[in-house]
């Protein structure tokens, strides 16, 4: 509190609460465009009623007086203490998470592999040119990626939605409990493995035992180890562990709607629940399905751990290698440090790149 | 003549615009899918309880006959005898969960308070990286980080797992969210005319008021850090994680199937528990995750 009466003393005559709620009512203030903030403030005299002039022109000419880097810095150093607030976290996050990307960026362009650091490592596009037109289990693995990513992602989001819809109904305690079994799968640890013991290559394996003991088949299938199912069912294993984040937001948002629309709806002449979707639960959804597309493409590019689980590394014939194995391989077993890196950037750029896609589809929801 | 609109009562409660045939679908639609998603969970179960001879008993069977502990006790037998003591990976996983989660809390809640009610310039800035942040994996920054700890002379050290996770931003971005819905800018403005600096006000009426949020927190931070399993950071085996010593029998073949079984109950148990603890004031955070442009 010290600091916050000191900065009230240093800084213009303005009442320190006003300034606050000023400042969070004005965007530009946060935002900080510097060449914007001039105009703005010009604009914001002009529609000052007359009555409140006196404090209003106080507040302008405080503002004018500086230029908006000066303004900037008076905020700044008024808020200081905001910024040892979000320190700890920034420095970790910035070390391990946007730090990260820059490097490898960086090393993208050079053919670094922790033992030689030279001045020839500057191989620039080398490594991109290598990736696009020699590398053809790169090719397909990201053909792999992008037909998993295409499935999962867009059924995964709609199945979270559809159960979710469904489910927001029943009594509070069933739907407890139906939230759980349908929720489970995505955070049991290491539960996604009993699918290899269901679909496993011996006739013991409870798939394979019951086809053989029905005479369906005449000797036992390799499931994951075989090309022509292996994608197939690990597909199935990511939908079945699909239903995460996304769908926890979804189950929120749909118990906070506001019941009242529905009724107003139901008279303004909506037939039937489909409508009622189309037209006022999704339009009022929009910030959770936002949400929960990030959280499904995210989670449909990030599923190599489990492949590598099922099909083992690498998979029969790379009928499941992803963009993900490529990293894992030239990363952390072949130490290609800077061709790795270039993978990773490839991979970051078509994940940010989907994300932004598909953000700017769903804004048009309901416009 | 005007159609007149059907009414149905279902508890006492007048329903709009649910039709008996919708229902129906629906119901069997979620009868399937809830099949679908609890067939391997009890499957699993089962496999944990046959004995040796129905395990590997042709045709096999879904069911367990004869229902045993005895694939648990194997699992303690088999992971006490191991090189490494068994306790020392519980150890590892639970420092790593309890360090990981705790840093992250406190970090994650600092943070989102100065993000979410203090007008600090470049707030919106730093928000949206945090956003960005989540729409990819951290497998793009794994090689670079494995740089990074190495330069730290953080390899193969705990602490390798515990504090990238202080930096996990999916805990930031739902609590800053849930308080900008929760907490009133009244309340905060009226305790810092009363002379309550910002850590305190902080502390004393923004986190209690965000009680499920930093809950959530913990469940989200503890499901991620609990199924840590190998990672390329930690190759001493005194330093690996419990999941990691259970993967590792399930990966010993056939001749382990049960205890593997039971090993994987035992991993999925914990998890659930904790949710269902917790679910009411996840739904409570969640409903405030919405992203808002």
């Amino acid at each position: 509190m010290e600091e916050r009466k000191d900065n009230n003393e240093n800084s213009v005559e303005i009442d320190e609460t006003e300034a606050l709620t000023e400042a969070e009512n004005d965007p530009a203030v946060e935002d900080m465009p510097s060449d914007l903030h001039t105009d703005n403030s010009v604009a914001e005299e002009k529609d000052m009623p007359e009555a409140s002039a006196p404090t209003a022109k106080k507040k302008a000419v405080a503002r004018k007086d500086m230029t908006a880097l000066q303004w900037t810095w008076h905020e700044m150093k008024r808020n200081k203490v905001a910024y040892l607030m979000i320190a700890p976290f920034m420095l970790v996050f910035l070390t391990f998470t946007v730090f990260p990307v820059v490097l490898s960026i960086i090393l993208s362009f050079t053919s670094f592999n922790m033992l030689e650091m030279n001045s020839d490592m500057w191989i620039w596009f080398d490594n991109y040119t290598r990736l696009f037109f020699d590398d053809d289990v790169f090719l397909l693995a990201c053909k792999n990626t992008l037909v998993f990513a295409t499935i999962t992602g867009p059924v995964s989001y709609m199945l979270s939605f559809l159960v979710a819809w469904f489910i927001n109904e029943l009594s509070p305690r069933i739907r407890s409990f139906v939230t759980l079994i349908f929720y489970a799968p995505s955070f049991s640890g290491s539960l996604y493995v009993i699918w290899s013991t269901l679909f496993s290559d011996d006739s013991y394996g409870w798939v394979n035992g019951t086809l053989l003991d029905l005479g369906l088949i005449d000797e036992p299938i390799l499931w994951f180890h075989n090309e022509d199912y292996a994608m197939t069912l690990c597909i199935v294993v990511a939908l079945w562990m699909s239903l995460g984040t996304a769908f926890l937001s979804f189950i929120a948002g749909l118990q906070t709607m506001n019941r009242s629309l529905f009724e107003a709806a139901a008279v303004d002449g909506i037939k039937n629940r489909w409508q009622e979707l189309w037209y006022i639960t999704l339009p009022s959804m929009k910030p959770q399905l936002m949400f929960g597309a990030v959280m499904s493409i995210t989670g449909s590019f990030g599923f190599g751990g489990v492949v590598t689980a099922l099909c083992g590394f690498p998979s029969v014939n790379y009928s499941c290698h992803t963009i993900m194995h490529c990293l894992e391989d030239y990363g952390s077993q072949r130490w290609e440090v800077g061709y790795a890196s270039s993978i990773a950037v490839v991979l970051f750029f078509i994940m940010i790149g989907a994300n932004i896609l598909v953000n700017k589809m769903l804004s048009k929801v309901g416009q | 003549m005007q159609r007149v609109q059907k009414m149905r009562v279902r508890k006492h409660q007048v329903v709009l615009n649910r039709s008996v045939g919708g229902d129906t679908g629906i119901f069997v639609f979620l009868a399937i899918m809830g099949v679908f998603m609890f067939l391997p969970m009890v499957y699993v179960i089962m496999q944990s309880l046959k004995p040796l001879d129905e395990l590997w008993m042709f045709p096999p069977r879904f069911y367990v006959q004869n229902p045993t502990l005895k694939n648990f006790g194997d699992l303690f037998s088999l992971l006490s005898d191991s090189w490494v003591p068994f306790s020392r990976y519980i150890f590892n996983t639970v420092i790593i969960t309890a360090a990981g989660t705790f840093g992250n809390l406190l970090f994650s809640s600092l943070a989102a308070y100065a993000m979410a009610k203090i007008p600090f310039p470049g707030r919106k800035f730093a928000f949206k990286t945090v956003q960005l942040s989540l729409m990819f994996t951290p497998t793009v920054t794994s090689i670079a980080n494995f740089l990074t700890l190495s330069t730290l002379g953080l390899l193969d050290n705990l602490l390798a797992l515990i504090i990238p996770a202080w930096g996990s931003t999916m805990g930031l971005y739902l609590m800053k969210q849930f308080m900008d819905s929760s907490i009133s800018n009244d309340v905060l403005e009226s305790a810092r005319l009363d002379g309550c600096g910002e850590f305190r006000t902080f502390w004393t009426i923004a986190m209690p008021m965000v009680k499920p949020g930093w809950l959530t927190l913990i469940v989200f931070s503890f499901q991620g850090l609990w199924q840590m399993g190998s990672s390329i950071y930690i190759y001493s085996e005194q330093f690996k994680t419990l999941n990691y010593a259970i993967s590792q029998i399930t990966a010993g073949g056939i001749a382990r199937a049960g205890a593997a079984a039971a090993g994987t109950v035992l991993m999925m148990i914990v998890p659930i528990v904790v949710f269902l603890i917790s679910q009411s004031n996840i739904i409570e955070t969640m409903a405030s995750s919405g992203m808002k442009d």
